[in-house]
């Protein structure tokens, strides 16, 4: 068939079919416009139509065109939908701590990773002092002892004339932001995640340790009992998944590198959003609840202790039933 | 053979070609994307800190969101473009060619704090000159290509349109029967003259002189009659 022939024999029909993929997709949007019953079969015949027109060899413009035509085609029929709300809801209430527990294996060893270095300095510095100043500085030391002094009237703060509301939005810039960095520094064959987990393990056993040491543990725990059970939860859980990416990376089994790779990032992307809105939430506690000087110190325990039996109850039992 | 066309085959057996772009054109899009950001950034800067406490706040938390969540909303909600990937008709699309979705751009935005090491985007850029597919390490976590985007083909009625005075006589077809490639050789040539300026068309246009018979534009026209010709508008 000539060329020609076949161009005016199409024509109305391609003419059409544009015309429903303008529809479908306007501008710059997909629109949430479903195709209509007969698209897929319309769209079929387009491609058809290039295939034909390949194999007949007519000029390039013509193919061009067909092509274009059906990779909108393409994408109007596998595109993604629009229709999330539900999904989240779903995902908060079983599909996430199943995800943790699934990968207990990096969660264990993130887990690891950061309480043994925490939990050796905070003991350790009781007995020996001179080791928190192995891994903080002086002055910086001096200035967390500033910031959890009695008589205080927000703890935890360089500058007491910061409001709530500002904290509030440093602690979601900064604390989310650290969050997603542990994670994707774990494609560095996981190398980046250790070193944040063990960075941060160290960091806070050194200040924690010494300012129990220096007697102000009864302002510095009461402070971070609340928002730890999220903040510190979220922050292994990101270096979790982030070890996850370095062991795909480095022992894919039977699968290829690349692919291993992008299963590891494809599983471990929802766990990193959990682990996000974790640390965003406690964003909320650590600027209006944890720095109050008035707040009594035994509610402060009564809720972070409530929060972190929450929070492990929820990893180990939410969603152990069909939702 | 060095090629940045990509074929990916449909689930309905077809081939669709994708044209990949490469690490100049990507870097001139994040350029653009970046100016705007920071821009953003100073925008509000200058204004919501007047607001006291919450103003600053405010910045803090918008910061986060359009530092994190600017690529990811656009790619998923404008056809794979950023504003500066709009601005360089490229976009991202699935290794499967689908659009791209929240999980994958997710991935590979996430992961540009990796590609940007140690200074620049030197780790993606090392990774995009190693393989085929110009993919930078999120790209290949992610399974996301970054192609152009389909330009609008302006309608055509025919493939080599020929100016009037041109089509009064039918041309002696060649002494020697043609190839079918040769044949769409012409055809390209006559659809491609009108892009080329007259002396290169000529020029390219005497190499046939064997066959046509003619120099010069004698020879550009003949080879447009005989491409109207292959292409069926005779």
């Amino acid at each position: 068939m000539k060329q020609e022939a076949f161009e005016s024999a199409h024509e109305e029909e391609w003419a059409s079919f544009e015309a429903v993929l303008g529809q479908l997709g306007h501008g710059h949007r997909y629109s949430a416009a479903v195709p209509t019953e007969d698209f897929p079969a319309r769209y079929r015949r387009i491609c058809h139509h290039l295939a034909l027109a390949r194999e007949r060899h007519y000029t390039a413009a013509l193919i061009r065109r067909l092509n274009e035509m059906s990779l909108r085609g393409h994408h109007a029929l596998y595109g993604v939908r629009p229709g999330l709300q539900r999904k989240w809801l779903r995902f908060l209430l079983a599909g996430f701590p199943r995800l943790v527990r699934s990968n207990w294996r990096p969660v264990v060893l993130a887990l690891a990773l950061f309480y043994v270095p925490f939990c050796g300095l905070t003991f350790s510095i009781q007995r020996n002092p001179e080791i928190a100043y192995l891994i903080e500085d002086p002055q910086s030391l001096a200035r967390m002892e500033d910031m959890y002094r009695s008589g205080n009237e927000k703890f935890g703060r360089k500058d007491e004339s910061d409001t709530d509301l500002t904290m509030f939005g440093f602690y979601i810039w900064n604390n989310v932001r650290i969050t997603f960095q542990v994670f994707a520094s774990g494609l560095l064959l996981g190398l980046g995640s250790i070193f944040f987990l063990l960075f941060n393990g160290l960091d806070s056993g050194a200040v924690a340790g010494h300012l129990t040491r220096m007697g102000l543990g009864h302002n510095f725990w009461p402070f971070v009992v609340t928002h730890s059970a999220l903040e510190v939860t979220g922050l292994i859980l990101a270096g979790a998944t982030g070890l996850k990416l370095g062991f795909a990376l480095l022992a894919p089994g039977r699968k290829s590198r690349l692919q291993s790779m992008k299963d590891a990032a494809r599983n471990g992307v929802s766990m990193v959003y959990g682990a996000g809105f974790m640390v965003f939430a406690a964003a909320f506690f650590e600027a209006f609840w944890s720095s109050s000087a008035l707040v009594p110190v035994a509610a402060k325990f009564a809720v972070g202790g409530t929060l972190w039996a929450s929070v492990l109850a929820y990893f180990l039992f939410a969603g152990r039933r069909r939702v | 053979m060095i090629d940045s066309a990509r074929a990916i085959e449909t689930p309905e057996g077809v081939v669709l070609e994708l044209r990949l772009a490469g690490p100049i054109v990507r870097a001139l899009a994040w350029a653009i994307d970046t100016a705007i950001r920071v821009a953003f950034y100073i925008g509000m800067g200058m204004f919501l800190p007047l607001l006291g406490g919450f103003g600053v706040a405010a910045w803090l938390i918008l910061m986060f969101l359009v530092e994190w969540f600017y690529p990811v909303f656009f790619e998923v909600l404008a056809k794979g473009q950023t504003v500066g990937k709009m601005a360089l008709g490229i976009r991202v699309l699935c290794d499967d060619g689908t659009p791209v979705g929240w999980y994958p751009s997710t991935i590979r935005n996430f992961l540009r704090v990796v590609d940007f090491l140690p200074m620049l985007y030197g780790a993606g850029l090392l990774s995009m000159l190693m393989q085929k597919d110009f993919k930078r390490l999120g790209d290949l976590a992610a399974g996301t290509l970054v192609v152009y985007a389909e330009r609008r083909m302006p309608r055509r009625t025919k493939a080599t349109t020929v100016p009037e005075e041109e089509t009064v006589e039918t041309p002696s077809l060649p002494p020697v029967p043609l190839t079918l490639e040769e044949q769409q050789a012409l055809v390209a040539f006559s659809f491609r003259s009108r892009e080329l300026t007259s002396e290169r068309a000529e020029e390219l246009a005497d190499l046939l002189e064997p066959i046509v018979g003619h120099r010069g534009h004698g020879a550009v026209v003949h080879i447009r009659r005989l491409a109207s010709i292959y292409a069926g508008e005779r």
